[in-house]
C-alpha cells in the first residue's frame, strides 16, 4: 500500500472485509457471500455521505447479485462529471476481481479495454490478488475506480475528450 | 450477382438507345466499360470447392489432402485422416486465435469451437466462420459470440466443451483439446476453472505487449500445474518487463512471458508440477485423481520399456562403434524443474500478483455473524443509501 494516499488508506482500513470466498456458482456460500458484499457496501456508502464524499451509486441488477449497475461520479474544477457504471461477477470470483466498466468512456482513452473496461492491471490488481478473499465489490470501487476517476477524469476534461452536460447543451 | 451484373448492362444499353444526345453516349459508354470489368472481376472469384468425403493421397489438383496424406508415406504419422475425428476449441479469435484456427483448418481438423465476445464489423467468430469456410469447407464449424468470464457465458461454454454429438463414441469432453488464445488474465483463470473441472487438458499461450516475446504452455489437469497453481511470473531477460511499459498506454492485459524471446532468440522450457496447496478445488481434485493412477501408470511404462529393451536386444542398431558415439540423455542439460509449490523460483524471476496473505484468524471473528441478516434487508439498506 505504499504510495497511496493517507485519506483512501484510512477509508479502506474501514471498509469491513469479506471472509466467505466463494463465487457465483458456489450456490449457498455465494449468497454468504453476497450479505458481505452488501455489509461492506453499506459501511462504505454510509461512510463517504457522511465524509461529504458521495461518489457512487450501485445496486445488484438481477437478484442473483451476479450483475451491477449503477453511476459514478467525479468532480473537476467544480464541476461533477458522471458516468454509468457497470460490472459482470465473474466465474472465479474472488479469484478475479470484477472488471469494472464505463461503457459512455470505451474509445475515449487508452486507459481501457474493449466495452469501456477500466484498467486496473498496475494499481489494483496485485492488491486484490494478496488480500482474496477479504476485498469485496467496495474494496475494488475504492482502490480501483475512484483513483482511475482521479486520474483519468481531468486528462479527459482538459483535453475535450468529454464534455460537461451542461456545456453541451449550451453549446449545441 | 451475375443476375445483377447482366440486369445492369442491360439497362445500360436501354439508356444509351434512349438518349440519343451524343454529350451522355460517352460517359454511359464508360459505365458500360465499368460494368464489363465489374463481370470479369465476379468470373475469376475464386469458387469454393465442395466437401471431400475421404482423405486421398492421390497427386491430383482436385485433391487438397495429397500432401497432407504424404505425411502417412513418409512414417511421420501413422493416420493421417483421424484428424477429421479431433474438436479443438480455439477461445479468443484474435492475434493467435485466428491463426491457429487458420492452421488447423489447412490441416483438415474434424472441427473447430470458436469463442470471442468482441465484434470487428460483424462477430469475431462470425468472421472467422466465413474465412474458415471458404479456406476448407470439411471442417466443422462451430460458432460463439459470448464472454466466458460470466455466469451466462460461463454455462454456455461448458455446454458447449461437454457436448458429444460430434463423436459419440469418445470419453471426456465433446472436445480433445482447448486452446487459450485470450488477452488478459481473466478468462484465463475461466479457461483453467473450465479444463480442471472437465479434467480437459489444454495449451495456454500469450504474447508480449512489444510482440517480441511470448509463452507457451501444457496444461494437463492433475498432472502438470495448472494456472492457478504458479501465478503469473515475469521473466526478467535482461530487463524487468515493467519497465517496458509507456506512458500512455494502458499496461498489458497480456500477463508475463515466460518463454520465448525472439529478439535473442531464446526459448526456455521448463515443467511446472502442481501445487498441493492450489486456490483452485478442481485442480486439487485432479491431483488426487492422478496421484491414484500412479500405479497403473507405472505398469503401463515398465511394459513399454521392457517391450523396448527385448526388441533392443533381438537386434543392435549398430555391430561396431568405431568412433565411441554416445547418446547422452537429454536431462543431463535440462534445467532443474520448477516447483509450483517451493515458492522458491529460479534466478531472474519474480512472481507479478503476489498470492494471498495468510488469513489473520482474529479478524475471522470480527466479520462472523453476518449470517442473521437477511439478503433482502441488506439489499434494502443499500437502496435507502442509493435513494439520496
Amino acid at each position: 500500500m505504499e504510495g497511496w494516499d493517507p485519506n483512501t488508506k484510512s477509508t479502506l482500513t474501514k471498509i469491513p472485509l469479506l471472509t466467505t470466498k466463494a463465487g457465483p456458482r458456489d450456490g449457498a456460500a455465494w449468497t454468504q457471500r453476497l450479505k458481505e458484499e452488501y455489509k461492506s457496501l453499506i459501511a462504505y456508502t454510509g461512510m463517504n455521505k457522511s465524509n461529504d464524499n458521495d461518489w457512487f451509486r450501485i445496486s445488484a441488477a438481477n437478484p442473483e447479485g451476479t450483475r451491477w449497475t449503477g453511476k459514478c461520479w467525479y468532480v473537476h474544477n467544480l464541476l461533477k462529471y458522471e458516468f454509468d457504471l457497470q460490472f459482470d461477477i465473474p466465474v472465479t470470483y474472488p479469484a478475479t476481481a470484477p472488471e469494472l466498466e464505463l461503457p459512455e468512456l470505451d474509445g475515449k482513452t487508452h486507459k481501457m479495454y474493449r466495452g469501456g473496461k477500466i484498467c486496473l492491471t498496475v494499481h489494483f490488481k496485485p492488491l486484490w490478488a494478496k488480500n482474496c478473499p477479504r476485498f469485496g465489490i467496495a474494496h475494488a470501487l475504492c482502490l480501483g475506480l475512484a483513483p482511475w476517476l482521479a486520474a483519468e477524469v481531468p486528462i479527459l476534461v482538459d483535453s475535450g475528450m468529454i464534455k460537461h452536460k451542461d456545456a453541451a447543451t449550451a453549446s449545441s | 450477382m451475375e443476375a445483377e451484373l447482366k440486369g445492369l448492362m442491360k439497362d445500360l444499353e436501354a439508356l444509351k438507345r434512349a438518349i440519343p444526345d451524343q454529350s451522355h453516349q460517352d460517359s454511359i459508354s464508360k459505365m458500360q466499360w465499368r460494368a464489363d470489368q465489374l463481370v470479369d472481376l465476379a468470373n475469376s472469384a475464386p469458387s469454393r470447392r465442395s466437401k471431400v468425403k475421404d482423405m486421398s493421397a492421390e497427386v491430383v489438383d482436385s485433391n487438397p489432402y495429397s500432401r497432407l496424406m504424404a505425411l502417412q508415406r513418409m512414417g511421420i504419422v501413422e493416420n493421417y485422416e483421424r484428424i477429421r475425428e479431433f474438436s479443438v476449441a480455439i477461445v479468443g479469435i484474435g492475434g493467435v486465435g485466428s491463426v491457429a484456427a487458420e492452421m488447423l483448418t489447412r490441416c483438415g481438423i474434424g472441427r473447430l469451437l470458436l469463442y470471442d465476445y468482441d465484434t470487428v464489423g460483424m462477430t469475431k467468430t462470425d468472421a472467422a466462420v466465413q474465412t474458415l469456410a471458404d479456406i476448407n469447407p470439411d471442417v466443422v464449424l462451430e460458432s460463439y459470440t459470448l464472454n466466458i468470464t460470466t455466469v451466462e457465458g460461463f454455462e454456455t461454454f461448458m455446454a458447449s466443451l461437454t457436448n458429444k454429438n460430434f463423436s459419440t463414441s469418445k470419453s471426456g469432453s465433446g472436445v480433445d483439446l482447448v486452446l487459450s488464445c485470450v488477452d488478459n488474465y481473466e478468462a484465463r483463470m475461466v479457461v483453467n476453472q473450465a479444463c480442471n473441472e472437465l479434467n480437459q487438458t489444454w495449451m495456454e499461450s500469450g504474447v508480449s505487449e512489444d510482440a517480441v516475446s511470448g509463452h507457451i504452455q501444457l496444461l494437463v489437469p492433475g498432472e502438470t500445474a495448472c494456472f492457478a497453481c504458479a501465478p503469473p511470473l515475469v521473466v526478467a531477460s535482461g530487463v524487468d518487463e515493467r519497465t517496458l511499459k509507456r506512458e500512455g498506454v494502458c499496461a498489458a492485459s497480456l500477463p508475463t512471458t515466460m518463454g520465448y524471446n525472439a529478439l535473442k532468440d531464446y526459448f526456455p522450457t521448463m515443467e511446472m508440477k502442481p501445487n498441493p496447496q492450489c486456490s483452485n478445488s478442481a485442480c486439487l481434485e485432479r491431483q488426487k485423481e492422478f496421484a491414484l493412477a500412479k500405479p497403473a501408470r507405472d505398469a503401463i511404462a515398465k511394459a513399454k520399456m521392457e517391450a523396448e529393451a527385448s526388441s533392443l536386444a533381438q537386434c543392435p542398431v549398430h555391430e561396431d562403434n568405431e568412433w565411441n558415439i554416445s547418446v547422452v540423455a537429454d536431462s543431463d542439460v535440462e534445467s532443474p524443474a520448477v516447483h509450483g509449490s517451493s515458492g522458491v523460483l529460479p534466478a531472474g524471476l519474480v512472481h507479478e500478483l503476489p498470492s494471498a496473505d495468510e488469513f489473520p484468524s482474529s479478524l475471522a471473528t470480527e466479520e462472523a455473524s453476518t449470517s442473521v441478516e437477511d439478503l433482502e434487508e441488506l439489499r434494502r439498506q443499500l437502496e435507502a443509501l442509493n435513494a439520496d
